[in-house]
């Protein structure tokens, strides 16, 4: 009996687990502001909220140096190439929190200036809703963030895992085609 | 050919270019004797008083500290005492949305399925609430006072589809004495009886007709003594 024969994925879902931990706990955001909700996410940062408490006080001023983008705010249809660009350089494993309603889903502005959902630019892992939301919000949606981390794959079954997204992304209507709320 | 032909441009009249250094002058008057040697220090006294000043950060998932009581949070469905909805299905609250953000279809209520008092109730029911931005212009609109708001704003989640509720998402639980929808009006009266509140429970009636109807009703057991169903098989 070799270790070929062992329980499958004990090892790696062992590692998975502490990986994630590690992740989780030492998530560092990149400064980027874009409207009213960045001083929501200030007020997280002041001793009131205290994001520290997380081990994320430090806004990354570079985005190579961090690993979580918060999009405060609307994203103008001149912002989202700078929005694509600051995601682009920031390092793997890195995540997004879509922070209010304009950055979900372009919110009361509903018009031409306004990308409907900064998910037309980056993928986002947790969406959260408010004009601007509090930061007791922003907090939530960041532990909620810190048990998908938790939760995540590595090695072999990550590769399943974006394997099985990718396809189920090509078979799911495109954002674009959809009708009624959901546009 | 050489710099030294190249002739030096005059640096006085060039913008930006540094100045001459002058020596620094300070306008605060100085300090002497104990206080120019504590100078240093003196500065940790503000660190070290504030470690006796009670703390100020809320500890938030563990401690919830409770918003104001007009928060302006999830949106509720309300229900009359006797467990009917509130709702009826007019769509105003969708036409103040300044967002676009609440979809709403009405349908006939039949003798057979009367959800709420009157003539049409609300089939169909969406918030998109990564569209609402909490204005509170839907409270307002609603001329039942069907349509309120909570102070409930744990609302994150990983997908847009999840983030439209639904309207069994929205709709206030089953009170005390409550029975669940639908089921007919209280006899004799009309739908302004429950709008000037004249209704305050379900009747002995409208409990038999769910009993007839859906015996399996969880709202039922609370409202009805255990053995008293075998009465009602007619």
């Amino acid at each position: 009996m070799g270790i070929e024969d062992a329980p499958s994925g004990f090892l790696l879902t062992t590692v998975e687990n502490f990986a994630g931990y590690m992740r989780k706990a030492s998530l560092w955001p990149v400064t980027f502001g874009l409207a009213c909700c960045a001083i929501e996410m200030m007020a997280a940062g002041t001793s009131r909220f205290d994001i520290s408490r997380f081990g994320m006080e430090v806004f990354r001023a570079s985005p190579r140096q961090a690993d979580l983008m918060i999009v405060a705010g609307r994203v103008s249809q001149k912002m989202a190439p700078v929005v694509r660009q600051v995601y682009d350089q920031m390092a793997e494993p890195k995540w997004v929190i879509s922070m209010g309603v304009c950055a979900s889903s372009g919110g009361m502005f509903n018009n031409y200036a306004i990308v409907q959902g900064v998910d037309h630019v980056v993928p986002v892992d947790i969406y959260l809703p408010g004009c601007p939301p509090r930061p007791e919000m922003l907090l939530n949606a960041i532990l909620t963030l810190h048990d998908q981390i938790q939760a995540e794959p590595l090695g072999v079954n990550r590769e399943e895992a974006a394997r099985a997204a990718e396809a189920a992304a090509l078979e799911a209507t495109p954002t674009s085609d959809m009708k009624g709320l959901l546009r | 050919m050489a710099d030294d032909d190249i002739t030096r441009r005059d640096q006085a009249g060039e913008v930006g270019a540094p100045r001459p250094a002058a020596e620094y002058e300070s306008l605060l008057p100085g300090k002497s004797g104990l206080g120019e040697i504590l100078a240093p220090a003196a500065g940790f006294g503000v660190t070290f008083a504030s470690m006796f000043k009670p703390t100020v950060t809320e500890q938030y998932p563990y401690e919830k500290v409770p918003t104001k009581p007009r928060y302006h949070g999830r949106h509720q469905l309300n229900r009359h005492p006797d467990g009917l909805e509130k709702c009826i299905g007019c769509e105003l609250c969708a036409w103040a949305c300044p967002a676009d953000a609440i979809y709403v279809e009405g349908a006939d209520n039949t003798p057979d399925a009367q959800f709420s008092p009157g003539e049409r109730y609300g089939r169909v029911y969406q918030i998109n609430y990564l569209r609402c931005i909490f204005c509170g212009l839907c409270i307002e609109a609603c001329p039942t006072r069907a349509l309120t708001m909570t102070n409930d704003y744990e609302l994150a989640g990983p997908t847009r589809r999840g983030m439209i509720y639904e309207k069994q998402d929205l709709l206030a639980p089953l009170g005390d004495g409550m029975l669940a929808a639908p089921h007919p009006m209280v006899p004799g009266t009309e739908d302004d009886d429950y709008y000037r509140g004249d209704v305050a429970g379900p009747v002995p009636e409208q409990i038999d007709w769910v009993a007839q109807w859906r015996p399996e009703d969880e709202s039922l057991a609370a409202l009805r003594p255990a053995g008293h169903e075998q009465s009602e098989a007619r």
